[in-house]
């Protein structure tokens, strides 16, 4: 009966569980641009230890590099760009404001509701056995993007499980168009047509 | 005490009604798009969540890069549209395009 009340997986949980929640409705909350970004910041560290914390420590790290380090500088980039003074405010009005927070509340309550409302199948434990529960996803990640997946292969059967690969090249291929498009988009105008 | 896909859940509740009225109230472009960032992160969590805790494994995980990949082209996109935004009307301001009102 030694067993103590709450174990540390699950104190931790609770930390970044608080700050992500508290750190969204501080972004929709603050009023400045520049605030907001480093609310979404904070939001989006600590969701990706929330993905550690769920044993996704390849998405968590992707997570930590791509949104925080790559999605946040471009936003900020947009707001330095886009800002005609240092603190640039847009108000709403406070009736919109009001009326915000009342759909907002009673949206939150219908999701609540549905979450809370259906028993979820948790069956862990029919996990296949290749693949290690306890983080450490590196290695099935690439071998799925690469197309095979030694996870989901039947043990007596001599077919491969397909993976991701054609997914891969699609979002490798549309991801390198996306950029050369925005760069397009966004160069600069030449003053005088030719 | 343990928490169970349930917590995970309702933390990506949170952040998706956060993201969709973030969305609907701001006035700034770019707050619109930050908007647009905590929605997919919701969805996100709630992927993570379902890779651990239900039989779905590794593809739910897999989703997920995808989604922080696509979230990633969309954020460079919408922002160079932003920017043209800026450039023709010196504002950001998402009330002001309604050039194509009827």
């Amino acid at each position: 009966m030694n067993e103590p009340l709450i174990d540390g997986p699950s104190i931790l949980f609770l930390i970044f569980a608080a700050i992500t929640c508290l750190s969204a409705v501080a972004v929709v909350v603050s009023q400045t641009v520049v605030r907001m970004a480093f609310w979404l910041v904070l939001s989006l560290g600590s969701a990706a230890a929330l993905f550690f914390l769920a044993d996704a420590d390849f998405v968590g790290a992707a997570q930590l590099l791509i949104y925080v380090g790559g999605t946040l500088v471009l936003l900020v980039f947009g707001v330095m760009l886009t800002a005609s003074g240092p603190y640039l405010k847009i108000a709403t009005s406070p009736g919109e404001t009001i009326l915000g927070a009342a759909v907002a509340l009673l949206f939150m309550f219908v999701v609540f509701s549905a979450v809370s409302g259906v028993e979820w199948p948790t069956d862990n434990l029919t996990r296949s056995v290749a693949f290690n529960p306890a983080g450490n996803t590196l290695r099935p990640l690439g071998l799925s993007l690469l197309g095979t997946r030694p996870d989901q292969d039947l043990p007596d059967s001599d077919q491969l499980s397909p993976g991701y690969l054609l997914p891969f090249e699609i979002v490798s291929v549309h991801l390198l168009v996306v950029l050369i498009g925005a760069a397009y988009l966004a160069r600069a105008k030449r003053r005088s047509a030719i | 005490m343990q928490f169970g896909l349930q917590a995970y859940l309702v933390v990506g509740a949170v952040l998706f009604v956060c993201g969709l009225v973030c969305m609907a109230t701001k006035r700034n472009g770019i707050g619109v798009l930050m908007g647009v960032e905590l929605v997919l992160n919701g969805a996100n969590l709630n992927f993570v969540a379902f890779s651990r805790y239900t039989s779905l494994g590794l593809d739910a995980q897999i989703f997920s890069l995808f989604v922080i990949v696509l979230a990633a082209a969309e954020a460079a996109v919408a922002l160079a549209i932003a920017l043209n935004f800026y450039n023709n009307h010196l504002t950001i301001d998402v009330d002001r395009a309604n050039k194509l009102k009827g």
